[in-house]
């Protein structure tokens, strides 16, 4: 096969994509009573598709990444209750703030080991949490933000009290803003950051400004995540201190684990894995499920993923592994 | 004859330790080039200031005329001067297409291209294809990297930088670890490598050297200690000792 044939074959969408996607937008009809969950698997899907794109695309790690989630969340909340109650428009604020914040606080993690990159990461997530809680008089503080009165989507979908609607409307943007991430990584940039991720000295000596493309993937996943909080504070109509939470950082972290780094998919799988997985155990045990999410992960870690998913994955045809 | 790489008074000093010290050294168009040295010589320091990996004490760099001292890697590769390594450095799970066409786009400026598809615009595509035709990859290209036979990832590495089309190649020890039957292929990729490019050659084997090589320059202590002719340099009493000599007993 040529090589013109075989890069084409690389962007190429796959069955199992398409039927994945049908379903996940089929579920919108589906009976009441599983949508609000199914909302939040859509919100996580996309943080942890925000986190892979630095640390599954550029070699990224980060423990602070709800620093930009509760960010898009109070963005599209203060705007929601401030400016305009139009969801899209507060998303897109919510986008907008993260991005440039993103753009800014890259510079702090260009530089230094994963060992770095952790510390700096966290440090920006909790000085953001801490200054929520502080300038309490418009983040509401411990209180939470409330009074938020989301409008109608696209001026006609009113925000139901099962969720459909708010399903919808992330699953829609989950979907959106998919496509665009695998036309990103499929890209001349995409593959460059395939490299830095690999060795970002040889891709220095292909010509590839690492930095550059760093910043870049870094601001656009903040906006990535920020559409997250954005959404999760839409559908709930309201935006509490624990947006910026360390927990929401590590969550969202194992979540991507779980599904697996650099395919896009993984945080998507890992997002539905680890929400299911809370639902079912804490059902059961509630103040118990964090224990067996730790066993969890703990043999996931130890058997590695290939083996453990190994029966799942080998089902699937070869496309989506 | 015209100078395509140049460096003048070039030092690197680590603390106390003299590294590279005042190199001045001239690679002209089309040179094919050895720097030879023992262990120690400071080769690889004399690479990375090239390269600009690290940053020179003293002394300057010049491309084709031109001073790059204070250019970072990526825009000294941009300019043409390319090196490979002596170890694999190589994206082990990416495939040697997936390699290539990012190199090869990177050099048309397409790395901020974020819409496109890689290779999607027609040059690249088929510049990839003639890259892995003249390394002998053409029928490997979508094996992963870290699967293929030691001899294809040697190649595939020259093939890397081959594709960002140097003026100035930089080879570091391109055979270094192949198994013999894999060596000619190696070898004769070097030596079909295009007449107007620049290619220095950092290598211990002198076989390969004295092959390869129509100037010689000998690096010793951080500093040259002589360049010449390969005759002239076989015969060069002060080489047979630092060096030569060496080798015969190692």
């Amino acid at each position: 096969m040529s090589a013109p044939e075989s890069l084409a074959r690389r962007a190429r969408w796959r069955w199992p994509e398409i039927v994945f996607w049908l379903v996940a937008f089929a579920a919108i009809a589906a009976p009441s009573g599983k949508h609000l969950i199914l909302n939040e698997i859509a919100i996580l899907a996309l943080f942890a598709l925000s986190l892979d794109l630095i640390l599954g695309y550029a070699g990224i790690i980060s423990l602070g990444h709800a620093a930009f989630f509760g960010l898009g969340a109070y963005a599209a909340g203060l705007f929601c209750k401030h400016v305009a109650p139009d969801p899209l428009l507060g998303l897109a604020v919510g986008i907008v703030v993260s991005g440039l914040v993103g753009l800014l606080t890259s510079l702090l993690v260009l530089r230094g080991s994963d060992l770095t990159r952790l510390m700096v990461t966290l440090g920006v997530a909790l000085v953001l949490h801490e200054l929520a809680n502080a300038l309490s008089q418009w983040t509401g503080g411990a209180d939470g933000l409330q009074g938020m009165t989301v409008g109608p989507l696209l001026g006609r979908f009113d925000f139901d009290l099962y969720g459909r609607t708010a399903y919808a409307y992330s699953v829609t943007i989950l979907f959106v803003l998919f496509l665009l991430a695998r036309r990103i990584v499929r890209s001349p940039f995409g593959a460059s950051l395939m490299a830095i991720r690999r060795n970002p000295l040889r891709a220095s000596a292909l010509g590839v400004p690492v930095n550059r493309r760093m910043i870049a993937v870094y601001a656009l996943a903040a906006a990535y995540a920020g559409a997250a909080g954005a959404l999760l504070a839409q559908t709930t109509a309201y935006v509490s201190l624990e947006v910026l939470e360390f927990n929401r950082s590590a969550d969202v972290l194992l979540a991507l684990i779980i599904g697996g780094v650099g395919w896009l998919y993984g945080g998507i799988a890992g997002a539905l894995v680890f929400k299911v997985l809370q639902d079912v155990l804490s059902s059961g045990a509630p103040q118990f499920w964090l224990f067996w999410m730790g066993l969890f992960l703990v043999v996931l870690a130890l058997v590695g993923r290939e083996r453990l998913m190994g029966g799942v994955r080998g089902l699937l045809p070869k496309a989506l592994r | 004859m015209t100078v395509a790489l140049e460096t003048r008074g070039l030092s690197k000093r680590f603390g106390g330790l003299v590294a590279t010290n005042d190199v001045t050294f001239q690679l002209e168009t089309g040179a094919r080039h050895a720097l030879i040295g023992p262990n120690g010589a400071g080769k690889t320091t004399f690479i990375n200031l090239l390269t600009g990996v690290l940053p020179p004490s003293a002394g300057q760099v010049l491309l084709a005329g031109q001073d790059i001292t204070d250019l970072r890697p990526e825009a000294r590769v941009r300019r043409g001067l390319v090196r490979t390594f002596q170890i694999n450095q190589l994206f082990a799970d990416l495939t040697p297409l997936e390699t290539l066409a990012l190199a090869v786009g990177e050099r048309h400026g397409q790395g901020r291209d974020w819409w496109r598809r890689l290779g999607g615009r027609d040059p690249v595509a088929r510049e990839v294809d003639e890259v892995a035709r003249r390394f002998g990859l053409a029928d490997v290209l979508d094996t992963r990297t870290d699967t293929l036979p030691y001899g294809k990832q040697r190649l595939l590495e020259i093939a890397v930088a081959f594709a960002c089309a140097p003026r100035v190649l930089l080879l570091d020890e391109p055979a270094a670890g192949v198994p013999e039957a894999e060596r000619r292929d190696i070898l004769d990729a070097i030596a079909a490598l295009p007449p107007d490019v620049a290619v220095l050659l950092i290598e211990h084997d002198m076989d390969l050297v004295f092959s390869f090589a129509r100037r010689i320059s000998v690096l010793v202590d951080g500093g040259l200690l002589v360049e010449g002719e390969p005759a002239a340099i076989a015969a060069d009493p002060r080489v047979r000792a630092v060096y030569l000599g060496e080798t015969a007993h190692g």
